[in-house]
């Protein structure tokens, strides 16, 4: 491959030909605008990059890139995208995912390619709904949710997309909600630099089948009470004055008013701390965006990546037995000849 | 080496009676913990270095450990060997090791009439005999009144054998296959030293181990060495095979063999991703030793992601192959359906085993081959092609990569069961004359300044191969139907027809790239045997067999399942009757009929094993007769 030299971009240089077919007001509009605007902020020729995508509205992502892609099938974009990542090191490889085409179909692929930890950025927009097909519920619908095809309510517990990646061994773990565009690039930036792969849960509003799913950190009267900042090295307070507080009572985090601790007891959030267990507590808190939430990182731990792992075997082989021939190998069981 | 080398030198006493024979099929049988395939892959090794033509047949359970002496746990290993060119690995067997009743019983359906049980006599005792159903100890009741039984303490014998050497506990029975390959060796005059240095090297870090195995083989030699019953012994000459260096191969080794050879050939490097399944993973155990080709081998969560990495690693730029058998297959489909609308390349090996479901994991069946031309929605059509025997995969591995690559398009490559474990002597190719199937990724734009993914090359249809990394060519493929030349997502009917053509067209245009289907004809013949895959060998004998006795019959063999070779039409049109004998309910014969409307007749076998030659024979008879 020819040295590439590095250009500075504008936003408009990851956007393409392609008219965007989200409905009116979605959210993948905002997310789509943060990453295309992080991406021309990034020292990385856009040749490097490579968007993978399964099913659903948030999978037509890549058609709107102006970089490598593919949209490919149901949930397998992290199978697809893993393959690339295990050939290509030298690539930077994101996944976009939602949460029926990454807790549903796909579920079994997303919990691998966390746990091998390869070089892959996989952004999960969740909605709490089934978008392209028109309104059922999701993995992560809240159990009683009424529509289409749960007239009487949903009998499904949902899942915790955090808590379901710090258990998947995720190094990498972070929600961010699609209206707060600055705090979606920081948390991309931090996913970016990541050496693994990197979950990031992105709540995002379907405003034709789920209109408002996350209000209670998005409106302006209840974000304040609702939405908890995680911040590394900080103690983990919110509210308008900072007046809630989170501690560990037996594992489990608990608010409490920050009046009634001592502020050594606050918890404080350490994104690097080699053990789950405090960031899994924290994910805890709320299951689903009801009553206090915590978004920004939960995890960022540093552990070897997959490709380069097998990048070295591969150097190592050559190494210890040299460049594989051809000639030596098909004789290597023992042979014969005759004359 | 110890000093009683010289024992195995010695020069046979005058009592000794040699005769000469040109084959002898061997049945190694016992429990699947006895170790008999290991036997019998020494036995055959020994012979191949001998220089003997062979061909294997390994049977086995699917169980690891199915219940110690009941039939269901009987595993066994035929091997032919002959001084002259073979194709199966014959149908009755001369030999028959038994290493229990269970074995025996299961076994000695397929001995020939006066035939010789080599019987490990300790086994037959009480509750073996009955859990193999036998009422009476068939070694003493008088019912193997048929067949030559020789009696060997083999227990006894090994214990005794490994007394010095250091072994413990169940190690010490353990060696007694060693025993049995040991006696085999000297009834049929084979050398012990490829199997000793193979002991040594294979148990180099258990000492102890090894010593039992040697002293085990050891002692099985010399017992009929000095035992008289045994001293009418047979040898078989090597075969007068074509000049050239060989090397004994199963169809999982040389197709992971030919994987490699195909990654040099297209100077791309090679990425395998793949879930474990029997029979197909001995291809990823092969592969995973050879690192220092630069393959990647890619154990995935299932088999969807298995094939899913590998769609990727080929939008990469890696020569991308995935492998399984049926079930994996079909789990596969979706993804494989992928591949056709990307048009990337793309290898998929099957390793054909009997269906349906789980069905029978170890047993051979050509049943996928409908499931591999049509098993996938929508109109998705991609070439087909079957290796015939074991050697034969690796030139059909380098194929089916030399057309995914030119043809930009998912190839299906079938073995089975058979090819992948039965082995074979393999005349070791000239690798200078491999053919070069590279294919130059595009490093510029090829349309007014920008990259359009689905302009194709005129002649082939194909696409141009664009790589992540390559600056100015970032392009994005997806499943959605796409704008011919553009390959932009369009739901305009028109065009989908028109994709859906040339998708159509650059397959079946693939026929004017394949050899021509070479028949094997007779003066006068009226009657065409074709076939394709592991049925090779059955009916190429079976025609010799008739040939003999004056009678006349053509034979071909297909390795392109689709498209079909382009003279195949003109071939069938040659012949009066058609026989097509498939381990299957007649899927080739039903695209035959289709095609080319030929009232073409089945000759089907599902019992999870090889046509014997006597039965395609038997079939051939009876169709020249009517």
């Amino acid at each position: 491959m020819t040295d590439t030299i590095t250009t500075k971009y504008t936003r408009a240089d990851f956007q393409t030909d392609q008219e965007v077919r989200w409905c009116p007001g979605c959210g993948d509009y905002t997310i789509l605008a943060a990453v295309q605007g992080f991406m021309a902020d990034l020292d990385l020729p856009k040749e490097q990059i490579v968007f993978v995508s399964g099913i659903g509205c948030s999978s037509r992502f890549p058609y709107y890139m102006n970089t490598y892609g593919i949209h490919s099938i149901h949930g397998r974009a992290p199978a697809i995208a893993s393959g690339i990542a295990v050939a290509r090191p030298d690539l930077s490889v994101w996944v976009v995912t939602g949460d029926g085409d990454g807790l549903s179909i796909g579920g079994n692929h997303l919990i691998h390619a966390l746990r091998r930890n390869m070089n892959l950025k996989i952004l999960l927009f969740n909605n709490q709904i089934y978008g392209l097909t028109k309104g059922q519920y999701s993995p992560t619908s809240e159990k009683g949710k009424r529509t289409k095809s749960s007239p009487a309510g949903s009998p499904d517990v949902p899942f915790n997309p955090v808590s379901l990646a710090l258990g998947a061994e995720a190094s990498f773990v972070a929600r961010t909600i699609d209206m707060d565009r600055k705090h979606t690039v920081d948390v991309l930036e931090k996913a970016y630099e990541h050496k693994g792969t990197a979950f990031i849960e992105i709540y995002q509003n379907c405003n034709v089948f789920n209109d408002k799913a996350f209000i209670e950190l998005t409106g302006k009267e209840t974000r304040l009470e609702n939405r908890i900042n995680l911040e590394h090295g900080q103690p983990v307070t919110f509210g308008a004055e900072g007046e809630h507080a989170v501690v560990l009572v037996d594992g489990a985090a608990k608010v409490v008013p920050t009046d009634s601790v001592a502020a050594e007891d606050i918890m404080v959030h350490d994104v690097h701390a080699p053990n789950p267990s405090a960031a899994f507590a924290l994910s805890r808190l709320s299951h689903g965006p009801y009553g206090p939430t915590p978004v920004g990182i939960f995890r960022d731990s540093v552990r070897s990546s997959y490709e380069q792992d097998v990048k070295q075997q591969l150097i190592d082989a050559q190494a210890k037995k040299g460049p594989g021939d051809l000639s030596k190998l098909i004789r290597s069981q023992g042979t014969w000849k005759v004359k | 080496m110890s000093d009683d080398t010289a024992t195995l030198e010695a020069t046979p006493s005058p009592d000794i009676e040699i005769e000469e024979i040109d084959k002898v099929i061997i049945r190694f049988a016992g429990d699947s913990g006895d170790g008999m395939q290991l036997a019998g892959t020494r036995f055959t090794a020994d012979s191949a270095i001998f220089g003997n033509d062979l061909a294997t047949l390994p049977n086995f359970p699917a169980e690891i450990r199915a219940p110690a002496g009941t039939i269901p746990g009987v595993s066994s290993f035929q091997v032919q060997i002959a001084d002259f060119d073979i194709l199966t690995p014959g149908d009755e067997a001369d030999v028959l090791v038994a290493m229990n009743p269970a074995a025996l019983k299961a076994n000695l359906v397929d001995l020939r009439t006066g035939g010789m049980i080599i019987a490990n006599e300790e086994a037959f005792e009480e509750r073996n005999l009955a859990k193999a159903g036998f009422a009476a100890n068939p070694l003493e009741d008088g019912s193997l009144a048929g067949y030559r039984v020789f009696r060997v303490p083999m227990e006894r014998l090994t214990k005794e054998a490994v007394k010095e050497t250091g072994v413990t506990g169940r190690d010490v029975l353990r060696s007694k296959n060693f025993f049995a390959l040991g006696l085999v060796s000297w009834v049929f005059h084979r050398p012990l030293e490829t199997s000793i240095a193979w002991v040594e090297s294979k148990f180099a870090k258990r000492a102890e181990v090894a010593a039992a195995n040697i002293a085990s083989l050891r002692a099985g030699y010399n017992f009929g060495l000095t035992t008289e019953a045994f001293h009418h012994v047979y040898n078989i000459k090597p075969a007068k095979l074509a000049a050239g260096e060989y090397t004994n191969v199963t169809g999982n080794t040389a197709m992971a063999w030919g994987l490699l050879a195909a990654s040099q050939a297209a100077r791309l490097p090679l990425f395998y991703g793949t879930y474990p399944i029997t029979p197909a993973s001995d291809i990823l155990h092969e592969l995973a030793k050879h690192k220092n080709f630069g393959v990647r081998t890619f154990q995935a969560e299932d088999e969807i992601a298995g094939a899913g990495a590998a769609v990727g690693a080929a939008f990469a730029g890696h020569l991308a192959v995935t492998g399984t058998s049926g079930p994996g297959l079909a789990l596969k489909s979706e993804t494989i359906s992928l591949a056709i609308s990307l048009e990337l390349p793309l290898v998929v090996i099957d390793v054909q085993r009997a269906g349906p479901s789980t069905g029978l994991p170890t047993k051979v069946e050509q049943s996928d081959l409908l499931f591999s031309l049509y098993g996938r929605h929508g109109e998705a059509p991609l070439p087909v092609l079957a290796a015939r025997t074991a050697s034969d995969a690796f030139e059909a591995t380098i194929e089916a990569a030399r057309i995914a690559l030119k043809y930009m398009t998912p190839v299906i490559l079938l073995s089975d069961n058979y090819i992948a474990n039965g082995s074979e002597p393999w005349k070791l190719p000239d690798l200078d004359a491999l053919p070069d199937i590279s294919v130059p990724f595009l490093t510029e734009p090829n349309a007014d300044g920008r990259y359009v993914p689905y302009l194709r090359d005129p002649k082939t249809l194909a696409r141009q191969w664009a790589v992540p990394g390559t600056p100015g060519l970032e392009h994005r493929l997806g499943g959605l139907e796409k704008q011919e030349v553009v390959g932009n997502v369009s739901y305009d009917t028109n065009n989908h027809q028109l994709m859906t053509e040339l998708r159509d067209w650059k397959i079946r245009n693939i026929a004017n790239d394949i050899p021509a289907l070479e028949v094997d004809h007779d003066e006068g013949a009226e009657l065409l045997v074709l076939g394709w895959g592991s049925t090779f060998g059955a009916i190429r004998a079976a025609a010799k067999r008739v040939r003999k006795d004056g009678l006349s019959v053509a034979t071909a063999h297909l390795r392109y399942l689709n498209p079909f070779p382009a003279n195949l039409g003109d071939v069938l049109g040659r012949y009066r009757y058609i026989l097509i004998p498939e381990i299957n309910q007649g899927q080739l014969r039903k695209l035959i009929r289709a095609d080319f409307l030929v009232p073409a007749m089945g000759f089907n076998k599902v019992k999870g094993l090889p046509f014997h030659v006597s039965e395609v024979e038997n079939k051939i008879r009876e169709i020249l007769a009517s």
